[in-house]
């Protein structure tokens, strides 16, 4: 349904992306994963036909985004990072709008935001200014999918957005998923990982890896352990002068480090132990996306 | 069609739902009308004059006369000896010399041609031109009475205000305030409109929907069009009611003129857009680069013919300055289509331009 | 153990609507404190009292030993301030930046010299002091915000959701600022939505609807919710505030 093939964009002096490919297929969900900067806004700039890449070419549905731009126009959904709807029009006015604007009508395919549309429906003649953040982008998704389309692209949508809120765009998401819609949705929180189909990570304008979550994490090739004691912060300043430990990071309520092998992590609990540490545990530990992308060189 | 009536539809909302610019615009001609119109009119009353002539001389004491009955002059000293101007100015506060020559009515008589020498405080620029313009005038009217009784006669003083003779102000600030109220309207609010979308992110969303740039467009210009025909007709009908404004010319030559300079605006103001991203630098560039050459350079404030060449070579580009002279010309002094052919042209070339300029400029994707 | 922030039944209302309700902490010297909460809870509103930006309906509290609705120009003098919306000026230098925030605290030149030497050494960023801030990647960007926040050594750092969108290693480097900066006596005040970051605080509050909802150490909390992670516990406080208005 997508597919990118080696797409570079460089502004001025900053190269924003560096020989991007992947493909993803219909009714996928597709999660494009890296912090701020990395380059996913540019990447979504030119799969939503709105920048040209200065290399590579991308296929929605198998039309050109240089040649067929106004056919893709018409079949695909966009949510842009940041809330772009009309403030001073009201929630029904916005998406009134939207469904006029693609030649169609509310009506016509309520069934589709049906169960995202039902939550505002009650404020449907309040501005979207006046919308808490929830609501906003709810009505966004509504917007972006009023017009049947083929591919919804989401960027970053869920951004600045507590725990529990993402948690529930992201059942959303699973929704129309369902329905058949193709997803590709970046996000910088690791942890958003597991709930796509395929991820690509991607760091200073480049795909780090493009797989499932879980062939990723599988790919991982060091031995990870998990660290805990009493005092973190010492602990995390001490561990990383023990020998075999080839770096380390705070994770949570753990402290992750890379060793070599299995073998070296009773002599790390002797040194640890040395240092007067108390409760200490050491254990391997499978890494997360977030270690994966640490770890990645 | 639909999509482009709902475009439509949802920028007249967005219009109608800031109310406080909506008002602005509204009440903004009827506001400047009334300034311009009455508090900032260039009239001057109560000039002190002093006369010079020769005493028993027939011609000059009518003429006289007359300047002492209007009522802008008091005639406070006459005097004899026109040697010590520079003192009747300061010590006797004397704000015009009106000098007549000596054998006024007998060279009147004679050979038909005299001369009025009118000395000016130009300290104030503006009220020495109007002052002068005045009498000029004064002048000018008794010369033609007296031409049908005498021979072929000629008073050599300036003539200027020959189509304004009750000497009004507002003449010149009626088409002024049309000219600035459509530009800031049209280019302005235009401009800023499309730029709100561009800083707001929507402009991403509509850009990416199969809406036609043109429809984005028209949708843009339909309201302000509106609004601007409604500030129109408020200034034509203020202008006649409380300014005693003529419409002399055809009403609605008039207003076709009038359309054709709203396009050129409304271009300007699409064009404006292309080129900056936010708010703020629209309205800086519609306003310094639109609204000050409007006020300067249009011959509202300040008469084009005076002005330096280059100055007034740039006027040329200013659309405002040819509706200014073609409202004047409708408006005031009731010339038809044939008369005001070179403005009308003009102004076409230019909305060509810009058109072409606003469709290379408009691009159909992001930076 | 001195107490730099002291709130008593702090309460802000918007015409009707109460933002925070009736809310009661301290925090302690050289403390790491996370405030935590959904999204449109009253973090927001809770933080700009205590900064002094904005005039609490009822209740009191102090900021580094300043009534925050009497002195609240004394308070700015001793805190700290950066989020992830703005913290830099974008258009300027990187050098410029540390200059100008550190001449708004009424630093002497000559300091402010040896300081930015040192912090443009430490961040690794002095062949970098005379790029425009635009141009240097979040995370670091994010890093000298907080340098800069610093700077002028105030008693408590507020920190509003610094390392939005700042990639994993960056984030974390950040955060070992944050530990030397409490080690050095000063106390951090921060927002997050990374609830691993939760677990880097040494006492937190969870927030929900203008109320503290909880207020212990990561451990204890996760104790008393029977949970294994931070996550758990706020998503067991916080239910599903994104379907509410």
């Amino acid at each position: 349904m997508v597919k990118v093939e080696n797409i570079s964009k460089t502004f001025k002096k900053v190269q924003a992306l560096n020989d991007v490919s992947f493909h993803a297929e219909k009714g996928e969900l597709f999660g494009i994963i890296g912090p701020d900067g990395a380059g996913k806004t540019t990447l979504f700039r030119i799969m939503t036909t709105l920048t040209i890449p200065d290399n590579g070419t991308v296929f929605i549905n198998n039309r050109s985004i240089f040649n067929d731009y106004m056919e893709i126009r018409k079949n695909i959904g966009y949510m842009p990072g940041r809330f772009a709807l009309y403030q001073d029009l009201t929630v029904e006015e916005n998406l009134n709008f939207f469904a006029s604007v693609f030649n169609t009508t509310i009506e016509e395919n309520y069934h589709l935001i049906k169960g995202i549309y039902s939550h505002i429906a009650p404020f449907k003649n309040r501005k979207a200014g006046k919308l808490s953040g929830g609501m906003k982008q709810k009505l966004a998704l509504s917007c972006a999918l009023i017009h049947k389309p083929e591919v919804l692209f989401l960027d970053e949508p869920t951004t600045g957005v507590d725990p529990v809120s993402r948690k529930e765009f992201w059942d959303m998401l699973y929704d129309l998923k369902n329905m058949g819609i193709t997803i590709i949705v970046s996000t910088p929180y690791m942890d958003e990982a597991s709930r796509c189909n395929r991820i690509a990570l991607i760091k200073n304008g480049a795909f780090i890896d493009v797989n499932t979550p879980k062939n990723i994490i599988n790919s991982f090739n060091k031995t990870l352990i998990a660290l805990k004691a009493d005092n973190m912060r010492q602990l995390l300043k001490d561990v990383r002068k023990c020998s075999h430990i080839k770096s380390a990071f705070a994770f949570g309520a753990e402290i992750h480090a890379v060793i070599d092998n299995d073998n070296q992590i009773e002599d790390i609990n002797n040194q640890i132990k040395n240092l007067n540490h108390k409760n200490i545990e050491i254990y391997r530990i499978p890494p997360a996306i977030e270690d994966c992308y640490i770890w990645s060189r | 069609m639909k999509q482009l009536l709902s475009f439509i539809k949802k920028e007249v909302l967005h219009i109608l739902r800031d109310k406080r610019t909506i008002l602005i615009l509204l009440i903004m001609p009827v506001v400047q009308i009334l300034l311009f119109g009455f508090a900032m009119t260039m009239e001057v009353k109560n000039i002190k004059v002093a006369v010079s002539y020769q005493y028993g001389d027939e011609l000059a004491e009518k003429i006289i006369a007359r300047i002492s009955a209007s009522e802008y002059f008091h005639i406070v000293q006459t005097i004899n000896n026109p040697l010590d101007i520079s003192s009747l100015f300061k010590k006797e506060k004397i704000d015009t010399i009106i000098i007549f020559s000596d054998e006024f009515s007998n060279e009147i008589h004679k050979g038909g041609i005299s001369s009025v020498q009118i000395i000016n405080d130009a300290s104030d620029p503006n009220q020495a031109s109007t002052v002068t313009s005045y009498i000029s005038a004064i002048i000018s009217s008794f010369q033609n009475e007296i031409a049908g009784s005498v021979q072929p006669i000629r008073i050599n003083t300036e003539l200027k205000m020959l189509y304004n003779p009750e000497l009004k102000g507002s003449y010149n600030f009626v088409p002024g305030v049309m000219a600035l109220v459509l530009t800031i309207i049209c280019a302005m609010m235009t401009s800023i409109s499309i730029v709100r979308e561009k800083e707001f992110g929507t402009m991403e969303l509509l850009l990416v929907s199969p809406m036609k740039p043109a429809y984005i467009i028209i949708s843009k210009i339909v309201p302000y069009l509106i609004i601007s025909t409604i500030n129109l007709l408020t200034i034509i009908v203020l202008a006649v009611m409380l300014l005693d404004m003529p419409v002399r010319g055809s009403f609605m030559l008039l207003m076709g003129v009038s359309f054709l300079f709203i396009f050129v605006c409304l271009t300007v103001g699409i064009f404006i857009s292309s080129l900056v991203a936010n708010q703020a630098a629209a309205m800086l560039i519609s306003g310094m680069g639109m609204m000050m050459p409007v006020m300067l350079l249009s011959g509202m404030l300040f008469p084009l013919d005076s002005m330096p060449k280059f100055l007034q070579i740039i006027a040329d580009f200013v659309p405002a300055s040819w509706y200014f002279t073609v409202v004047k010309k409708v408006m005031i002094e009731g010339q038809g289509l044939m008369d005001i052919l070179k403005e009308i042209t003009i102004l076409t070339i230019m909305l060509a331009v810009l058109v072409i300029a606003s469709v290379k400029k408009f691009k159909v994707r992001l930076g | 153990m001195e107490q730099v922030i002291k709130t008593y039944n702090l309460t802000k209302k918007f015409g009707s609507f109460t933002a925070v309700d009736n809310i009661s902490f301290y925090v302690n010297k050289g403390e790491i404190f996370g405030f935590l909460g959904a999204n449109g809870a009253g973090k927001t509103t809770a933080m700009r009292m205590l900064c002094g930006l904005s005039k609490p309906t009822y209740g009191t509290g102090s900021v580094a030993g300043c009534d925050i609705s009497k002195e609240y120009e004394k308070i700015k003098k001793n805190i700290g301030y950066m989020s992830q919306k703005f913290s830099l000026y974008e258009d300027l230098t990187v050098a410029e930046n540390i200059k100008l925030f550190a001449g708004i605290y009424g630093m002497p030149l000559k300091k402010i010299k040896e300081k930015s030497a040192i912090i443009l050494e430490r961040l690794e960023l002095a062949d970098k002091k005379d790029t425009l801030v635009k141009y240097i990647p979040i995370g670091w960007k994010q890093k000298l915000a907080f340098s800069v926040a610093v700077f002028h050594e105030p008693k408590i750092v507020f920190l509003d959701e610094p390392t939005g969108g700042v990639d994993p290693e960056a984030r974390r480097q950040f955060w070992e600022m944050i530990y030397e900066a409490a080690d050095n006596g000063i106390t951090i005040f921060v927002t997050t939505h990374y609830m691993d970051e939760a677990e880097y605080c040494d006492r937190i509050s969870i927030m929900v609807h203008g109320k503290i909802a909880a207020l212990a150490a990561p451990k204890d909390m996760k104790q008393e919710y029977n949970a294994a992670t931070m996550d758990e516990v706020f998503r067991k406080l916080v239910a599903g505030t994104f379907n509410q208005e």
